[in-house]
């Protein structure tokens, strides 16, 4: 499955589902759920953690927590 | 007094909300059971009272940190001490779907509610409008008021809103469910967060017409703060900065501080007639007050830049490019603030640790923050330098006492790094470790709460840490000023009085008097009856003694010597002193001071904890003796074995 990851830079894309984990309730809570369109704005150097649109606003996340969101093809 | 809680998600500007309505009206205080600060405050109107506290940010009543935990414990008890009358939850209008969760579980709780539709010219930036009317469609009971935190529209009207007490409870809750769900099942919180944000979705869509680009200015501006290389540059030569400030700027005030307090000093000494009495006061109480008002420059200062930082926005940007270099030790990438911050001293560092979200994560810098080498280190470094390492040229350019200053430095950062990575591995029930931090858009700061923020923090330290601090410096007084029945007044009488008596041989009297009294008090016991503990790592009782006084603050070691060995010591030459120690002999007439015995103090220093004010803001900043007490134990123990190993090392 595609996730947050692997999306190119400044690439929109719609958010499928979250994989099951104890952070799920967590990004449900900032808003992360299926349907919202995200995009990948810049990542910090070592490419980790990278910044993520969440559909109006600008949320970081490491890359094992951007694994946990899959994304539409 | 009517209790008003304030709730919002984080970047909301709840902050600037909170000191608007109380201004310094403001006081810091506990949660029962909890690490994070209960920040409260007041305010007026009509002739009543009321008690604002604010409760960390969240994106949700059920907790994912621990310090989210009380904002759950609070409302999930009706019973709870601080369970409010009413609510005010501050919703950020250029982002309302997310920030409306946490309004709509609120406000389906029972409680009366303020909706605070903040940040309007944010949103106006974004081209965000909002139907104001079909918010409070969704949310009849409650009361909708706009308000601008930064101008500060919308304030005096929340303040007649409650004292009108026109406010109501929801009849019909929004969610489907109207009490909360156990703290553990996460299941069906998420499931209830689901629906909610569906009903959320679809008011949105009717509330909300806005342009769905993010503002230009914050990504132009990213673009440069976090590129791998310019980013890196920006942020060194910026605490290369705070650095500066810190330890040179915040000086003049600092010396300032100190000359008149040991000017104070002098006087009641002078002007007291001589008893117990003036000696407590001149020597106990004022200087001890004097070491407590010392750090407030620092802290003021380093507050002062760092709340700049937190409110442009920058900070976040700070813990984005670190993060990656912190994980591997458990910290995090607001963990290199307070590590620098240390360098020039451990008290504003460890203050400046409380930006971290994460318990743990704040813990652990806590923790590791003393072993950076600190400003107080250095009179002891450079007189035992001077002492032992001789002055020559290593490759022809480098000084071999520069070359060692700095690996004495080096030394302790890695130590740092070390623990901290080894720590993780002591803390038991670790929690999940979560970044997810929300970058918020730049603005320019709001000096009002860059004061505040400089005033609450430099007033918790005098108050909280400062008691603590004092109160050793009274005890180090009394344990150097008096001895076991008549030992000092004996040891006294035995000194000849001077035949001749000028002014010279007056002041070598004085000073050795001073060093009997010292030698014969309770510190000067305790010093030599820990000669054997300390001889194996190279040290005889002198030096002991100056161990315990140390204790006090480390610089403290180099006036000690000073008076044991009755040297005339000014402050800033320190050469009658090394000639001297370099002169002391042990009983069987090899040199006390060798190179071993030197590197062995010098390697000591690097790693005790060797400071009463750094144990006593521990203890504020987590709230019970167990971690001051650990640090003081392991910091102890590392300085020990690691002053052994390089005694041996070196003889």
């Amino acid at each position: 499955m595609k996730t947050i990851a692997d999306l190119p830079l400044e690439q929109r894309s719609i958010v499928t589902a979250i994989k099951d984990s104890a952070l799920r309730p967590k990004l449900l809570e900032m808003g992360i759920y299926a349907g919202k369109t995200v995009e990948v704005l810049f990542k910090a150097p070592f490419g980790d953690p990278i910044a993520v649109n969440i559909d109006g606003y600008v949320l970081s996340m490491r890359l094992n927590e951007a694994r946990l969101i899959e994304v539409a093809d | 007094m009517k209790k008003i809680a304030l709730f919002g998600n984080p970047n909301t500007g709840k902050s600037s909300i909170f000191n608007r309505l109380t201004g310094l009206k403001q006081h810091v205080g506990n949660f029962p059971g909890v690490t994070v600060d209960k920040q409260t405050g007041t305010f007026s109107y009509n002739n009543e009272k009321f008690e604002l506290i604010d409760f960390p940010g969240t994106y949700s009543v059920y907790p994912r940190s621990s310090d989210e935990k009380i904002v759950f414990d609070v409302i999930s008890n009706t019973q709870h001490a601080d369970y409010p009358d009413a609510v005010i939850v501050v919703v950020d209008a250029s982002n309302l779907e997310r920030n409306l969760l946490l309004f709509s579980q609120l406000y389906d709780l029972g409680l009366p509610t303020i909706l605070l539709l903040n940040m309007t010219d944010v949103a106006a930036r974004k081209e965000i409008a909002i139907s104001i009317e079909e918010i409070q469609n969704a949310f009849p009971a409650t009361t909708i008021i706009r308000s601008n935190a930064r101008i500060g529209t919308g304030i005096e009207e929340i303040k007649r809103i409650i004292s009108e007490n026109q406010l109501k409870i929801a009849e019909n809750p929004f969610g489907k469910q109207q009490t909360l769900f156990p703290v553990d099942d996460a299941d069906a919180q998420a499931i209830d967060t689901d629906e909610r944000f569906h009903a959320i979705q679809k008011l949105v869509n009717n509330a909300v017409t806005r342009n769905q680009e993010l503002p230009s200015r914050s990504k132009k501006i990213d673009r440069w703060l976090t590129h791998p290389i310019i980013g890196y540059l920006f942020f060194f030569v910026l605490l290369l900065v705070i650095f500066q400030s810190v330890f040179t700027l915040a000086s003049y005030p600092m010396d300032l501080i100190d000359g008149a307090f040991s000017s104070l000093s002098s006087f009641v000494a002078q002007q007291l007639p001589p008893g117990l009495f003036t000696d407590l006061l001149a020597n106990g109480i004022i200087p001890g007050i004097g070491g407590v008002l010392v750090f407030v420059p620092q802290i003021a200062l380093l507050f002062f830049l760092l709340s700049i930082l937190e409110e442009t926005g920058y900070m976040a940007r700070v813990v984005f490019m670190m993060d990656r270099l912190m994980r591997p030790f458990g910290l995090n990438g607001k963990s290199v603030v307070p590590l620098i911050s240390s360098s020039a001293c451990a008290i504003p560092g460890i203050m400046s640790a409380r930006t971290i979200n994460s318990w743990q994560e704040r813990l652990t810098t806590i923790f590791v923050a003393p072993l950076i080498s600190c400003s107080a280190r250095i009179p002891v470094y450079t007189l035992l330098i001077h002492l032992v390492i001789p002055n020559k040229l290593v490759g022809g350019f480098i000084s071999l006492q520069g070359l060692v200053l700095f690996c004495l430095y080096f030394l302790g950062l890695i130590a740092a790094l070390i623990t901290a990575w080894v720590f993780q591995f002591f803390l038991k029930n670790k929690q999940l470790s979560i970044f997810l931090l929300e970058l918020p858009p730049y603005k320019s700061p709001r000096w009002a709460n860059v004061g505040i923020e400089v005033f609450s923090k430099a007033k918790v330290f005098v108050t909280d840490a400062g008691k603590i601090i004092v109160a050793i410096s009274i005890l180090l007084w009394a344990l150097a000023s008096f001895g076991p029945s008549n030992k000092i007044e004996n040891a006294v009488k035995l000194i000849p009085k001077p035949s001749i008596q000028t002014e010279t041989t007056q002041i070598a009297y004085e000073k050795q008097i001073a060093a009997v009294q010292l030698e014969n008090s309770y510190i000067g016991i305790i010093g030599k009856s820990i000669e054997p503990i300390i001889a194996p790592i190279g040290y005889d009782w002198k030096m002991g003694i100056c161990l315990i006084t140390s204790f006090a603050a480390r610089e403290v070691f180099v006036g000690s010597l000073a008076t044991i060995y009755s040297v005339d010591q000014t402050e800033d030459d320190a050469t009658p002193l090394i000639s001297r120690l370099r002169e002391e002999t042990k009983a069987d007439g090899s040199k006390t001071y060798t190179l071993a015995s030197g590197m062995s103090l010098l390697v000591f220093y690097v790693f005790a904890m060797q400071c009463m004010a750094t144990l006593a803001v521990v203890k504020r900043e987590t709230k019970s003796w167990k971690w001051p007490l650990i640090q003081l134990f392991y910091m102890g123990t590392l300085a020990y074995f690691a002053a052994y190993f390089t005694f041996n090392l070196f003889q």
